[in-house]
């Protein structure tokens, strides 16, 4: 048996029920790991409460489902008693009094929670440099970001500090941390997972999702999270249950390439590394065809009017009055406000808030809003046209490999432009993973599969079979 | 510009529904309890937490939005309403803007002079009550305070906002609508409906216009009066503040505004801030709502008689507007009255009901229904007076033995002798032995001093302990003086 | 595309407090975004409608029963700053 925090999730669950490890081993092996802190992945480690927890379960009678194998959470999700900041100094020493409804039932089945993981601040950004804390740096080059939001879940995963961890999505928060970090991750359907406990960013868009180093492990932890959750009316009952992959050919698969996500913004290495995948597909029996989305490149003009449009509304609540530290010895109740929220929001969090407000505000909803709201309608119409002719999507992951820290941070409009491939997905609503797809100049590159909603179990059975035949190395030069 | 003037005003009521749980979280619902102790993170606004919809919210709502002549849409859905404010934890209320729950209502009003008032519902749209903002320090008033405070057990209260088409034309026709709704939505259960403590709220769009004319004149939001009264007066004090400003060759200001009852005077509320833009769009932590239609159907089947209905009846019956209104005071009251004037004359049964039965309990601290006068013990009592069995002190002192023992007033009456002596034979030999007894009054009285024959009356009633019936008595006593 | 006016006035309704230079580079950076946003006011959406959900549910609701309430010792204890069983709020006017 390999080192225990080499194991995938599957291969530890394996080797805590049938004894040949413990669940404090198990534990103890992710906090050693999570002590070299060269990747600045964990914004709060739990270290204690995970070794109490491992050995109650070691006392168990009858390990659950799950067994002890440990989790890293991303901030963006409530933690009873455990500090939740959603990378923001609005939430600095915040503690929860209750607990997200996906963790509650993953420590329900067995799974530990070692700490919470660093992210863009209320995940709005797209390397973790958002964050009012710290930087996450990428464990294929410190040079580089994780990409975001969900940065510090990607690194901790890739960087064998954790088996598995939960991120969250809003428009592609999940799938390009997992591309720029060579791991799988998933945004569910939406309404898969219930968003009780999740710190709401763009509530219409907002899906909580895996990341593993295996596309059954990614399987194995959503099967765990779905389903209808009556403190969230927006969950869904689940129609079948999310199955760990087994296929190995693609016979009968019918793949689209979206046209429109191949051009000339895609880097040439990350190019490469999809027509590859491709070819492996046709290699495997599943056929590959061109489709155009023509409305992709409305996607995210559309994506930063509606998610701006929502923070606005669900970031007010932040006001130093229930919670949250206070800046101010205001004299009156708007300076109050405006000084508590001036000092505790970062600039990518107030630029946001600031187009949500405007988009919103008399005189301008109809052009904006209103607007994006029916763009949205079309975006999803050109998909279930796409979805009657093939399976799945695929595209590029995100145009680019992982860039420098400190490239993009300038640039607010380039930033948000790399979001392109991940968002119209996002804004319909439908599942989509990132699998790494192979190396461009020693950095991954992820390839991103998109099904119709509910297809998750078949859009993890094609994932798995592609990443069998690619093969990839998740093993990040230097990091074991 | 003169007068003559005319009022136009609109009610924008709102009402705290009766459910045993908050709107959008299950927190218990609660009156006096020490501060935040019903509360949760969806009422606190914890981050992460959301809302979902309390089916009894809904169905109240559908219930009072039929009893207003509403029709309730096959959709509706929330939409956020952002303002910042300490008691506004979300920094949105939660409420409903393009798609409400009922729509197009109309309401016959009965007002006292015996006019019938229509007046339109606009909509009735559920939302979610405010927390309570406490200030402390410098006497508790706002302006002075030295610090407040914050209590969320109100915060999340299920609110019904019912807001009228501009059909009010005076004070009283405001107080006349806002009584019998309150009295409409006691009669469905659907609230407390209490002003005092805040369950029943109401603010008025207040505007005045040339008699005659068509467009509305400039409105002004009068806020939150905590009583009918403070309601009429608030009104009064803004219509003659308008048609002054008017008549000065002014103009009338859009704002809000509040009503100081203590000075009678207006304040304007308008703070340096700029005005609310509220952002409206559709929330979409929550899914729309589609009432189906044979539920809808149910609840109309299942609604009471309404106040307004129960009230021509009344009249019907030969009861003014005061009868009506101090017997709808209470459901129990109306229900009392309705079981009495089954029995007897229904006008008697009112008068009994709002006099003397009330006074009598009002001492025992009892109130009819609970008391031991049974409907049909009150019933019987008013057939002895009546049919002139009892007099009107003799029925009296019986109600004050029913009161007390819940005895049958015939059994009182029996037992005591009570009973009114209006037998012929027994009243004429009564008189002509007073007549003798008394021979120089009877000689003044043949000389035609008709004053005297209320002298004899005394006399009667005073031989027989009050139980002649004086009106024979006097008819007797002119027989036999007129010889 | 947007001038400072309109960035103080949406600044206040979000509450937001910006410096001088945080201002400047604001209405600069919001200006970039929205000129890149205005590439859907080309689109014919007339006949449009808008998508507010994604999922396709209707009537969710809960059943009117009672939940365990938090203890005020609790409810209060993220608070920067309590006053008699209250969340205390700057002195206002
Ligand atoms: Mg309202
Ligand atoms: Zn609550």
């Amino acid at each position: 048996m390999s080192a225990l925090h080499e194991l995938t999730a599957e291969q530890g669950v394996a080797a805590l029920h049938a004894g040949e490890a413990s669940a404090a081993e198990m534990v103890d092996a992710a906090l050693a790991r999570v002590e070299d802190d060269r990747w600045g992945s964990f914004l709060a480690v739990d270290a204690e409460g995970a070794r109490g927890r491992a050995r109650e379960i070691d006392a168990l009678a009858e390990r659950p489902p799950l067994a002890g194998v440990p989790i890293a959470i991303k901030d963006a999700l409530s933690t009873r008693d455990l500090t939740t900041t959603a990378g923001s100094r609005i939430l600095e020493g915040f503690r929860p009094v209750y607990t997200a409804t996906c963790v509650e039932r993953l420590e329900r089945a067995g799974a530990v929670v070692i700490g919470k993981t660093n992210m863009d601040e209320f995940a709005m950004g797209s390397s973790t440099e958002n964050s009012a804390y710290q930087l996450t740096r990428n464990p294929w080059d410190g040079g580089r970001v994780p990409g975001g939001s969900s940065g510090g879940s990607a690194a901790a995963v890739a960087a064998y500090q954790a088996p598995w961890a939960l991120g969250s999505d809003t428009g592609g928060s999940i799938r390009q941390p997992a591309a720029l970090c060579g791991i799988v991750g998933m945004k569910p359907t939406y309404g898969a997972v219930s968003r009780s406990g999740l710190i709401a960013f763009a509530s219409s868009l907002d899906q909580v999702g895996p990341f593993a180093r295996t596309v059954r492990d990614a399987a194995l932890l959503l099967s765990h999270i779905v389903g209808r959750d009556e403190l969230d009316s927006t969950s869904l009952d689940w129609p079948e249950p999310i199955a760990v992959p087994e296929a190995t050919d693609l016979e009968g698969v019918r793949v689209g390439v979206v046209d429109e996500l191949m051009g000339d913004g895609v880097e040439p290495g990350v190019r490469a590394a999809v027509d590859a995948a491709l070819a492996r597909i046709e290699g495997l029996g599943g056929s590959v065809e061109r489709v155009s989305l023509a409305t992709t490149e409305h996607g995210v003009a559309t994506y930063y009017l509606i998610a701006p449009a929502e923070c606005s509304s669900n970031l007010a609540r932040f006001d130093g009055i229930r919670y949250g530290p206070r800046f101010d010895d205001a004299r009156d109740l708007l300076e109050h406000y405006e000084v508590t929220r001036g000092e505790g929001f970062g600039p990518e969090v107030k630029r946001r808030v600031m187009l949500g407000t405007f988009a919103l505000a008399s005189g301008y909803y109809d052009a904006y809003y209103l607007r994006a709201q029916k763009v949205r309608t079309l975006i999803r119409r050109d998909f279930d046209a796409a979805f009657e002719r093939v399976d799945v999507l695929v595209s590029p992951t995100s145009p680019t490999t992982a860039f420098r820290i400190g490239e993009r941070v300038q640039d607010p409009l380039a930033m948000y432009l790399s979001d392109v491939c991940t968002i119209p997905s996002s804004l319909a609503g439908l599942p989509s993973l990132s699998i790494p797809c192979g190396l461009s100049d020693g950095l991954p590159v992820g390839l991103q599969l998109a099904g119709a909603a509910f297809s998750e179990n078949r859009l993890l059975s094609v994932a798995h079979a592609l990443e069998a035949a690619i093969g990839f190395d998740p093993r990040p030069p230097g990091v074991l | 510009m003169s007068g003559p003037w005319e009022a136009v005003i609109g009610l924008e009521i709102h009402v705290q529904l009766a459910t045993r749980t908050k709107m959008f979280c299950g927190c218990d619902l609660s009156f006096g309890d020490p501060p935040n102790t019903h509360t949760c993170p969806v009422c606190l606004a914890h981050p992460g937490a959301l809302p979902v919809v309390n089916r009894e919210a809904i169905r109240l709502g559908i219930l009072a939005g039929l009893a207003l002549g509403c029709s309730v849409p096959p959709a509706c859905e929330f939409h956020r309403k952002n303002y910042f404010y300490p008691d506004n934890p979300k920094a949105y209320q939660i409420s409903q803007y393009d798609a409400p729950l009922c729509v197009g209502g109309r309401v016959a009003v009965l007002l006292p002079d015996g006019r019938d008032l229509e007046v339109g519902i606009t909509r009735a749209h559920l939302e979610e009550d405010a927390a309570k903002l406490v200030h402390l320090g410098a006497g508790g008033r706002r302006a002075g305070a030295e610090a407040s405070g914050v209590d969320f057990n109100r915060g999340g209260t299920p609110l019904l906002e019912i807001v009228t088409e501009p059909d009010l034309r005076s004070a009283a026709d405001a107080g006349a609508f806002l009584r019998q709704l309150r009295q409409t939505l006691r009669a469905l259960g659907v609230s407390d409906v209490n002003m005092e403590e805040g369950s029943l709220r109401a603010d008025a769009n207040v505007s005045v216009r040339q008699a005659g004319e068509r467009a509305l004149g400039t409105k002004t939001e009068l806020k939150n009066m905590n009583s009918f009264r403070f309601l009429e007066r608030g009104i009064d004090a803004e219509l003659a503040r308008q048609t002054a400003l008017l008549e000065a060759g002014g103009r009338v200001v859009q704002e809000t505004l509040h009503f100081d009852p203590d000075a009678g005077e207006i304040h304007s509320l308008r703070s340096k801030e700029e005005a609310h833009d509220y952002r409206y769009f559709p929330e979409p932590d929550l899914v729309p709502l589609a009432p189906d239609q044979a539920w809808v159907e149910e609840l109309r089947a299942s609604l009471p008689e309404l106040p307004v209905a129960r009230r021509g009846r009344w009249y019907e019956l030969g009861l003014t507007y005061e009868d009506a209104e101090v017997l709808s005071e209470t459901a129990e009251l109306g229900e009392y009255f309705e079981q009495v004037a089954e029995l007897a004359e229904p006008k008697a049964a009112a008068n009994w009901i709002r006099g003397e039965l009330r006074a009598q309990l009002r001492e025992a601290g009892q109130e009819p229904w609970e008391s031991r006068v049974t409907p049909a013990l009150l019933a019987e009592l008013i057939g002895l007076r009546e049919d002139g069995t009892l007099s009107e002190p003799g029925a009296k002192e019986v109600l004050a033995e029913v009161v007390r023992t819940g005895a049958s007033p015939a059994a009182v009456v029996e037992q005591r002798g009570l009973g009114q002596i209006s037998d012929d034979g027994e009243l004429t030999a009564l008189v002509e032995r007073l007549l003798a007894d008394n021979p120089d009054q009877a000689e003044q009285l043949r000389g035609g001093k008709d004053k005297l024959v209320g002298y004899f009356v005394g006399q009667a009633m005073k031989a027989t302990g009050g139980r002649a019936d004086p009106a024979r008595v006097g008819q007797l006593v002119r027989e036999k003086a007129a010889g | 595309m947007i001038d400072d006016a309109t960035v103080r006035h949406v600044a206040r309704l979000a509450r937001l407090r910006l410096g001088p230079e945080e201002e400047a580079r604001m209405r600069e950076e919001l200006s970039g975004i929205l000129e890149h946003v205005e590439r859907i006011q080309a689109l014919d959406l007339d006949e449009v409608p808008p998508t507010t959900h994604v999922v396709e549910l209707l009537n969710v609701v809960r059943e009117d029963e009672p939940r365990e309430c938090l203890s005020q010792e609790e409810a209060l204890r993220e608070a920067p700053e309590v006053i008699e069983g209250m969340f205390a709020v700057v002195k206002f006017e």
